[in-house]
């Protein structure tokens, strides 16, 4: 087992973690959704390299071709992908609204604004 | 794709970002191209470098926002990072080698859905017969998600009226 | 963007390819790569190149909000529909086998009818986001 054979987990892992990092290190709601983004395209990664065979092919049956590579990951990431954009457009729209509501996307502000409203209200009520 | 995803964890102009975010789904759709799948290549490529950054691009645009705050030192964060490299790392040592035939994932269904595709359902794209005859359920599945959250951004961005005035103090 | 000729004329000449392309990689999915996911987001890339160039309202002549919400939900039922009749001719919920007396031509019946399915959902999704996102910020005018 050499660096070599598992060269194409390092970069999934690489990428996982950087997009974990801006998730988590970032405080603008929209770098944050790009950061999900690239962490989920980490996990394409992560389920297709494994299907590829160093000869082979798409998997599209032809006769001049005998190998091909796994056709079940490609299914299950097309999938995937739709669904991601689906779950971006469904963020996005919330970030949209977030900033109507509190005239910012920066974390921090929404979240210091969310402690004084909590504050004027326990003192009001 | 590394360098890219770096130079994007760093800018600080959103714009920068979405052009960055499309640079990096082309790369990704490249590689996967490598790798031999390329349905998931084209797929990618059209939505997460097209549909992807249109949306993004209008967010932004809606958003009015252009920079980010200067950002504190994330210790923390790294640290967290680093130890989930750590574990990562640690987990794929078992996983099976880059291009191993005898791997899992070749030896159970695979081979069936590749002898039989051509007889019984006589669609030479085994992707798409997979897709759409073998997993159809999930494919009816994906379709409703994707219904939902057409649904769901309607009813978030429905109100036409400027709601700015009743809620900012 | 309504003045820029270079931009205008470009974009009459390529629309119609393009969409010509997405109904390629639909209807030849069996045979190359492609299929409804990826016919769906072209047609709707389309349509949004040319909402760019040309000005939403533009757009939304060519493709009503009525017809875009019709075809959201329509997809979606012409999928079901598809298991459905399934159902009815005998077999299990869609099951493509009964479709036709030949199996393997009811198989290509059925992915034929589920892909068109999804690419019309598809496309009307992306599409009527792009239109939330693009009338939101031109309302408060």
């Amino acid at each position: 087992m050499s660096i070599g054979s598992h060269f194409s987990y390092a970069i999934t892992v690489f990428l996982m973690v950087a997009g974990l990092f801006i998730v988590i290190a970032r405080g603008n709601l929209i770098k944050k959704l790009v950061g999900l983004g690239i962490f989920q395209t980490s996990v394409y990664l992560l389920y297709i390299a494994p299907g590829k065979l160093i000869g082979g092919t798409a998997p599209i049956l032809d006769d001049r071709f005998t190998i091909y590579s796994n056709p079940l990951p490609h299914v299950l990431i097309l999938t995937a992908i739709v669904v991601g954009v689906a779950t971006l457009a469904l963020g996005l729209a919330l970030v949209v609204r977030i900033r109507e509501a509190y005239g910012t996307i920066e974390e921090d502000d929404i979240l210091a604004r969310d402690a004084d409203d909590r504050r004027d209200d326990g003192q009001s009520g | 794709m590394a360098l890219t995803v770096v130079v994007l964890a760093r800018s600080r102009n959103l714009f920068a970002v979405v052009v960055l975010m499309g640079i990096y789904s082309f790369l990704m759709a490249t590689a996967l191209v490598a790798l031999d799948a390329v349905d998931v290549a084209m797929t990618e490529a059209s939505v997460g470098a097209g549909i992807s950054t249109v949306l993004l691009l209008g967010a932004l645009h809606l958003c009015k926002s252009e920079e980010m705050k200067p950002v504190r030192k994330p210790w923390f964060p790294l640290a967290m990072s680093a130890s989930t490299v750590g574990m990562l790392v640690f987990g794929t040592l078992g996983l099976p080698a880059f291009s191993d035939p005898t791997a899992p994932i070749h030896t159970h269904v695979v081979p069936r859905y590749l002898n039989d595709v051509m007889r019984e359902t006589g669609v030479p794209n085994v992707v798409t017969a997979v897709l759409a005859s073998y997993r159809g359920y999930d494919t009816l599945g994906e379709t409703t998600v994707v219904f939902t959250a057409g649904v769901g951004v309607i009813a978030l961005l429905r109100r036409r009226r400027n709601t700015k005035q009743e809620k900012v103090k | 963007m309504r003045h820029d000729l270079v931009l205008r004329v470009t974009a009459k000449l390529l629309i119609p390819f393009i969409l010509l392309f997405a109904l390629y990689v639909q209807f030849h999915g069996d045979f190359g790569p492609g299929g409804g996911f990826q016919a769906g987001v072209i047609i709707a890339a389309a349509i949004i190149f040319h909402a760019l160039i040309y000005g939403v309202e533009a757009a939304r002549k060519a493709m009503p909000d009525s017809l875009v919400e019709i075809m959201l939900a329509g997809g979606v039922l012409i999928y079901a529909g598809v298991g459905l009749v399934g159902l009815v001719l005998g077999g299990n919920y869609l099951d493509y086998f009964v479709l036709d007396d030949d199996p393997v031509q009811g198989q290509h019946r059925g992915i034929f009818w589920v892909e068109v399915g999804v690419a019309v959902t598809v496309s009307g999704v992306m599409l009527k986001i792009f239109y939330m996102f693009a009338s939101r910020g031109r309302d408060p005018e």
